[in-house]
């Protein structure tokens, strides 16, 4: 932690810390305990006067229907973006590091999407099902489907997965090609000196030797669908049709800013702050035990 | 390469083809939707080659807007977005530097107590605090204004910590050489330091900037003032308008310039892009 070396007490460090610690404490730890008491507190609609009263946000959020149905989408998102987006990386990074020329293009060809911002994504993939001009709902029609993801929940549900796991490839195709290049080449030879081809050396040896990076890839895409795909919901669909894509994040913003009942958005913020500390603690417990089969 | 077998090489080749594609084709739609007039973006089925219009429709978007508009282009949001992200990036290094400094380099009172504060930030995106800290910067004031834009995203967790690391591999014999040659703690800093971590610097640098650029739900509510709007929350404002009148060239037009800066800056900074994504996150 700290050097062998180092300066004696002085006023300096302080100062040298001052800023980082003014805007922690001003801008999270300050807002984070406000969430924490408002959640407490009902206010009257008119913002005149509130009151406290213990547990009862949560108790009217876990007695919610419609926040339940928001839990079992976002879960049911995460699970497919994560899925989807670590499937297709996974596969392109197998062929990218078998393939010795033009791997470099390739690279560059696929990590763009990363720098895309969330919300350019939704316009991109928006414009491409527009469900009166788009070009791939113009395809579908001819193969007699009638896509309208306006009215459609399910395919409204597509369409935003489409775009979060589209923009998250690049950042695990990355990871994923690191990985591969960190697997001794000597246990590949081996294996194949022993008469395994292709297929059975990924499943036997590649694979089980990537469960690392997967695990942690795992890991941030979760935090990725769970928090970072608010500017996709709200572009393509503003949680729409019949809140069929409304994910926590965005019901926190609908409810506080939208709905304005405060205390009800606090409680769901104090939920996922919970849901955001449980899984930095798992990302970080695995980070500690982070196996290396070089030594 | 361990054994040859040209098939298998031509399917890999195959299979990273049709992958450039499938991850390409939305953005080139949008090139060739921002090429082309509203007259031929309005009938089906909707082109998939380039038209001639690219130009006017990039000189309409950036100097007039759109239609029905208040007749201002999106020229003064690129600029805008432009300085949040600079500001941002260059925020969150500068004080991450310090406060990695600091606590690297210095045995002081309460270092742990900040240290662990700090540590704490990383787990609160801002996604889950809006509405109190949205609150924060309304009462201070700072609705409307550059500081309110940046100054509560430049707390960063991962930037304190990657620059720790890189100090705790700094030989301990190099700050014994500057303190026999008489250098303070600043000097040390500043004519030590700095420059021997200036590739990490450069690499968190390409991370932030993009990060800065692509922020969305915080500009939309910190600005209600149409000269601080971005141009990535400008997207969100055009696809609701587009809706009523087409004029989907325009709209385009808007995205690719939103996405260009940033995908301009993974392309061209590769090799420190690469480097920043596996330094921050591990």
């Amino acid at each position: 932690m700290l050097k062998r070396v180092h300066f004696g007490p002085s006023a300096l460090p302080y100062l040298l810390v001052l800023p980082q610690i003014l805007v922690t404490v001003i801008f999270f730890m300050w807002p984070a305990s406000q969430a924490l008491y408002q959640s407490l507190l009902v206010e009257d609609p008119f913002g005149l006067s509130s009151k406290f009263v213990w547990f009862e946000n949560f108790e009217d959020l876990f007695a919610d229907p419609l926040y339940w149905g928001s839990f079992q989408r976002t879960f049911f998102f995460s699970f497919l973006v994560a899925s989807l987006s670590m499937g297709s990386a996974l596969l392109l990074a197998v062929m990218a590091d078998r393939v010795v020329k033009g791997s470099g293009l390739y690279r560059t060809l696929l990590i763009w999407p990363y720098a895309v911002a969330p919300a350019a994504a939704g316009a991109l993939w928006f414009f491409m099902f527009n469900p009166t001009l788009g070009i791939l709902p113009y395809i579908l029609q001819f193969m007699g489907y009638d896509w309208n993801h306006k009215v459609n929940g399910n395919e409204a549900m597509a369409l935003v997965i489409f775009a979060a796991a589209w923009k998250q490839i690049a950042y695990n195709f990355l990871f994923f090609l690191a990985g591969l290049h960190s697997i001794p080449k000597s246990l590949i030879e081996a294996a194949a000196i022993d008469g395994a081809g292709p297929a059975r050396r990924f499943v036997s040896i590649v694979f089980p030797l990537l469960s690392p990076t997967t695990f942690f890839l795992l890991v941030i895409n979760v935090v990725y669908a769970f928090f970072e795909t608010f500017g996709i919901v709200d572009a393509i669909t503003s949680g729409g049709p019949a809140n069929s894509t409304q994910i926590l994040v965005y019901k926190v913003y609908n409810d506080g800013f939208v709905g304005l009942d405060l205390g009800g958005s606090a409680a769901q913020s104090v939920i996922l702050m919970g849901i955001v500390i449980g899984l930095t603690v798992i990302q970080f417990k695995f980070v500690e035990k982070k196996v290396s089969y070089n030594d | 390469m361990i054994e040859n077998r040209p098939f298998l090489t031509a399917m890999a080749h195959l299979v990273l083809i049709i992958g450039v594609f499938v991850v390409a084709f939305p953005l080139w739609l949008t090139f060739v939707a921002a090429s082309h007039d509203a007259a031929r973006m309005s009938e089906l089925p909707l082109p998939i080659w380039p038209g001639t219009h690219f130009f006017e429709n990039l000189d309409v978007v950036l100097n007039d807007g759109l239609w029905g508009g208040d007749g201002s282009g999106v020229s003064y949001m690129l600029v805008n977005s432009m300085i949040m992200a600079m500001m941002i990036a260059i925020g969150k290094i500068v004080i991450s530097l310090m406060s990695a400094f600091a606590i690297v380099y210095f045995r002081f009172p309460f270092r742990m107590g900040f240290f662990w504060m700090i540590f704490l930030t990383l787990m609160l995106p801002v996604e889950v605090r809006i509405l109190p800290t949205f609150e924060v910067v309304a009462n201070l004031g700072m609705l409307d204004t550059y500081w309110g834009l940046t100054v509560p995203l430049i707390a960063s967790a991962t930037a304190t910590f990657m620059f720790r690391q890189v100090f705790l591999t700094v030989p301990d014999e190099l700050l014994e050489a500057a303190r026999i040659d008489g250098a303070g703690p600043i000097r040390f800093f500043i004519d030590i330091l700095i420059p021997m971590s200036r590739t990490n610097i450069a690499a968190l640098f390409v991370i932030l900037f993009i990060y800065g650029w692509n922020q969305y739900l915080w500009p939309l509510l910190v600005t209600t003032d149409q000269d601080m709007y971005t141009i990535v929350m400008q997207i969100g404002r055009m696809l609701e308008a587009g809706e009523s009148v087409p004029q989907w060239h325009l709209v385009m037009m808007t995205t690719l310039l939103s996405v260009l800066p940033p995908v301009a800056v993974v392309v061209f900074m590769q090799r420190l892009f690469v480097q920043g994504l596996t330094e921050t996150e591990k």
